[in-house]
C-alpha cells in the first residue's frame, strides 16, 4: 500500500507523528489481536486500546448492548483486564508491530488516572497516553471528570506530572461547551485532545415496559452520532492551539476527511471496526486514492481546509 | 477466520417464515465445527448496522448453510437475498460443542435446532448416533426443519406447541423418560433454543449428565472487541465479575457455568 508520491503524516503534538491519520478508537478494537486477521496491524496509523483501570473491572450486567437507528448504545461499564495483566498479557503483542501504541486510561479519582499514567510512563513501547475523562469522580460524587473545566484541568494537569509520554485528553461530548473543555485540557498540559466520546442516549423495550440496557442509559455510537462530533470537532479546534483528533461515527473515507478538513489532525475509528473489521485499511486507502486523485501531496495541507483560512 | 463477500448459492423459503440459505465458503467450510456460527451484514449502508449471527447449520462440501427465521430488519433484508447475490460473511466464529463418550441426547426448539443438525451429521460421521428430540410452535415450523434431521437415520422424536403435529405441548416433557430408558448411561445431552427450554434442560441434567448449551445475546461484533454479548455465569472470574462473553466463551457452555434466570 505504500505509495511513496503520498505523504498521509501527522503531527499529534508532543513529539508524536503518525504514518498516516487512521487510528482506532478505545473499547472498539480490543487489544488488537482480535483484528489481525482483517487488519495490516503495521501499517495504521496508531492503535488506541480499550481503556484500563489500576484495577481489572468486571462491566456491567447484560444487556448491554442495543443497536439503535444507525447506531448502537453500549453500557459495557469499562470493563478490562487492568493494568497489571495489560502489561503482561497485552503489551507484548502490541509491542511488536510497528504502529504507535495508545494507551487509554480511566479511573475513579485523580489519584488511580496518576497511578496508571506513572505505570504506564515505566513501559517500553507506548507512545501515547489516552485520557478518558468521562468517567465518574467517585470522591465528587460521581460527577464525570469531563463534565466540569475545573476538574478536567486538575486532572489534566496531575497527570501531566506524573508522565513524560505525550498526553491526548479524550472529551465527553455530554457538555454545553466543548470549546471550555477543550482549553481546560490545553491549560492542563494536553498535548492534543481527542473528541467525541459517546453520547449518552437510551432505548425503551416497549414490551417489557423497561429501558433495554440493564444501565437503562447508554453511550451512542455509530453514524448517527457523526454530525455532532464534526461539529464538536470544529469548535474544538476553534478553541485550542494544540491538535485535535477527531472521533465519532467515522465508517467511510469520506468521513474521515470531513473531520481533517474541519480541523482534525488525525481521526479514529471506532463502531465501524464492528461491522466493518477491514474498515481502518479502507478508510486508509481511500485517503490515498482521493489525495492521488486530486494531486495532493501531503495530507496534512488539508487539515482545517474547510475552514477558509479560520 | 474470514472476513470476505461470498456468493449466495440458494435462498428457499421453508415455509413458516423459515428459510435456508447457502454459500459458498470453502475456507469456512473446511474447517467450521458444530456449535459456531458467522456474522452476516444483511444489507448495504447502515441500517442495520451491526452485523447478524447465525449458527453454521451444515456444511457441504464448499458450502456453508445457516438457517433462519425472519424477525425484524435484518432477517427480513437476509430473506429476500437470490442465489447469485453476495453475502458479507464473517466466520467461523466462537467455541464448538465438544463430543464425548456416551449416548447422545440433542434437544432443540425453534430456530435453536440450526446447530444441532451439523451436530448431528458430525456425530453420525464418528459412528455415534444420537437421540433427537426436536419442538416447534406448530406443524408448519416444524416440516421446516424436519426433514433435514428424517434424513439422518437414529431416533427421532418432536413435538409441538398446539399438537397439530407429533407430541403436543413441550419437547422438554419428553426428555426426563428418554434419560430414564438408560438411567445407568452417561447420557451426554446437548441443547439449543428458547432460553426457558434451555433452563429446564439444565435444571433436568443438574448433578446427574453433563449438559452442553449455545446462548444468545446481543452482539454487535463477534470477534470479542465490544465485550457487549455478555451472559451471567455462576462463578467469578479474575476480573472479579460473573460474566461471560458469548461470542469468545461460547456460544456453547456447560450449563453448570450459567447464573439461569428465573
Ligand atoms: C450465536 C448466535 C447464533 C444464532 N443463530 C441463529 C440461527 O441459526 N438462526 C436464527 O434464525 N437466528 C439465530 N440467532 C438469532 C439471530 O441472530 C437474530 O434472530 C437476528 O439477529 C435478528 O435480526 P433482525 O434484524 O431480523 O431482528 P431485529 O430487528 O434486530 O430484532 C427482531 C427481534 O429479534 C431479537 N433479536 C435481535 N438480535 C438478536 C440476537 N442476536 N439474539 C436473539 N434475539 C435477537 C430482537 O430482540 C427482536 O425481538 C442467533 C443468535 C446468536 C447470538
Ligand atoms: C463498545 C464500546 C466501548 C467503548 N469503550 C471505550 C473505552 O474504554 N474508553 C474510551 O475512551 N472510549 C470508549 N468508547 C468510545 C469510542 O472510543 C468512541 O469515542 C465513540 O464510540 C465514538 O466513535 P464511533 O462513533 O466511531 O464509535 C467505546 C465505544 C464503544 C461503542
Ligand atoms: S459480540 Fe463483541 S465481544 Fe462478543
Amino acid at each position: 500500500m505504500n505509495d511513496n508520491n503520498q505523504d498521509l503524516r501527522v503531527d499529534i503534538g508532543g513529539g508524536l507523528k503518525l504514518n498516516n491519520p487512521v487510528m482506532t478508537a478505545s473499547g472498539t478494537f480490543g487489544y488488537g489481536r482480535e483484528f489481525e486477521s482483517f487488519t495490516e496491524l503495521d501499517s495504521l496509523g496508531a492503535i488506541v486500546v480499550k481503556g484500563i483501570s489500576l484495577r481489572p473491572r468486571p462491566g456491567n450486567p447484560p444487556p448491554r448492548i442495543v443497536e439503535t437507528a444507525c447506531g448502537m448504545l453500549n453500557a459495557i461499564g469499562l470493563e478490562n483486564v487492568g493494568l497489571e495483566a495489560f502489561i503482561k498479557d497485552k503489551l507484548p503483542y502490541l509491542k511488536g508491530h510497528k504502529c504507535p501504541l495508545i494507551v487509554n486510561i480511566l479511573g475513579d479519582s485523580i489519584e488511580e488516572y496518576r497511578h496508571l499514567a506513572a505505570g504506564l510512563d515505566q513501559e517500553e513501547g507506548i507512545s501515547a497516553i489516552e485520557l478518558n475523562i468521562s468517567c465518574p469522580n467517585v470522591k465528587k460524587g460521581g460527577v464525570a471528570f469531563g463534565s466540569q473545566p475545573d476538574l478536567a484541568r486538575e486532572l489534566t494537569t496531575t497527570v501531566r506530572q506524573a508522565t513524560s509520554l505525550p498526553l491526548i485528553v479524550k472529551l465527553s461530548p455530554n457538555v454545553s461547551d466543548i470549546g471550555a473543555m477543550a482549553r481546560a485540557a490545553e491549560t492542563g498540559g494536553a498535548n492534543a485532545v481527542s473528541l467525541i466520546n459517546t453520547l449518552i442516549g437510551m432505548a425503551i423495550d416497549i414490551r417489557l415496559k423497561k429501558p433495554v440496557l440493564a444501565n437503562i442509559t447508554g453511550g451512542l455510537s455509530g453514524p448517527a452520532i457523526k454530525p455532532v462530533a464534526l461539529r464538536m470537532v470544529w469548535q474544538a479546534a476553534d478553541a485550542v492551539h494544540i491538535p485535535v483528533i477527531g472521533i465519532g461515527g467515522i465508517s467511510t473515507w469520506q468521513d474521515a476527511m470531513e473531520f481533517i478538513m474541519a480541523g482534525a489532525s488525525a481521526i479514529q475509528v471506532g463502531t465501524a471496526n464492528f461491522f466493518n473489521p477491514a474498515a481502518v485499511d479502507e478508510i486508509q486507502a481511500g485517503i490515498r486514492r482521493y489525495m492521488r486523485e486530486n494531486n495532493i501531496n501531503q495530507l496534512h495541507t488539508l487539515i482545517g481546509a474547510a475552514r477558509g483560512g479560520k | 477466520m474470514i472476513q470476505a463477500k461470498r456468493q449466495i448459492t440458494l435462498n428457499e423459503s421453508l415455509g413458516a417464515d423459515i428459510y435456508r440459505l447457502s454459500i459458498q465458503a470453502p475456507e469456512i467450510a473446511a474447517t467450521a465445527q458444530a456449535g459456531q456460527f458467522i456474522m452476516v451484514k444483511t444489507g448495504v449502508g447502515f441500517d442495520p448496522l451491526l452485523r447478524r449471527p447465525f449458527s453454521i447449520h451444515q456444511t457441504e462440501g464448499d458450502e456453508i448453510q445457516i438457517l433462519f427465521k425472519r424477525l425484524g430488519k435484518g432477517t427480513t433484508l437476509l430473506s429476500k437475498l437470490a442465489a447469485g447475490q453476495q453475502l458479507d460473511i464473517l466466520g467461523p466464529l466462537g467455541n464448538a460443542f465438544t463430543l464425548q463418550e456416551g449416548p447422545c441426547c440433542l434437544i432443540g426448539g425453534g430456530m435453536g435446532v440450526a446447530p444441532l443438525l451439523f451436530l448431528a451429521q458430525t456425530m453420525r460421521s464418528r459412528g455415534i448416533t444420537p437421540h433427537i428430540l426436536l419442538g416447534a410452535r406448530n406443524k408448519a415450523e416444524l416440516m421446516a426443519f424436519l426433514p433435514a434431521f428424517q434424513a439422518l437415520d437414529g431416533s427421532l422424536r418432536y413435538a409441538t406447541d398446539d399438537g397439530s403435529m407429533g407430541q403436543r405441548g413441550f419437547i422438554i416433557e419428553a426428555l426426563p423418560a428418554l434419560l430414564a430408558e438408560d438411567n445407568k448411561a452417561k447420557w451426554q445431552v446437548y441443547s439449543c433454543g428458547p432460553y426457558p427450554m434451555m433452563r429446564a434442560v439444565a435444571a433436568i441434567c443438574q448433578h446427574k449428565w453433563p449438559c452442553q448449551v449455545s446462548m444468545e445475546t446481543m452482539m454487535a461484533c463477534g470477534i470479542s472487541a465490544c465485550l457487549g454479548c455478555t451472559i451471567t455465569a455462576r462463578n467469578t472470574n479474575r476480573k472479579g465479575g460473573k460474566y461471560l462473553h458469548v461470542c469468545q466463551d461460547g456460544p456453547v457452555f456447560a450449563a453448570e457455568q450459567i447464573e439461569w434466570k428465573s
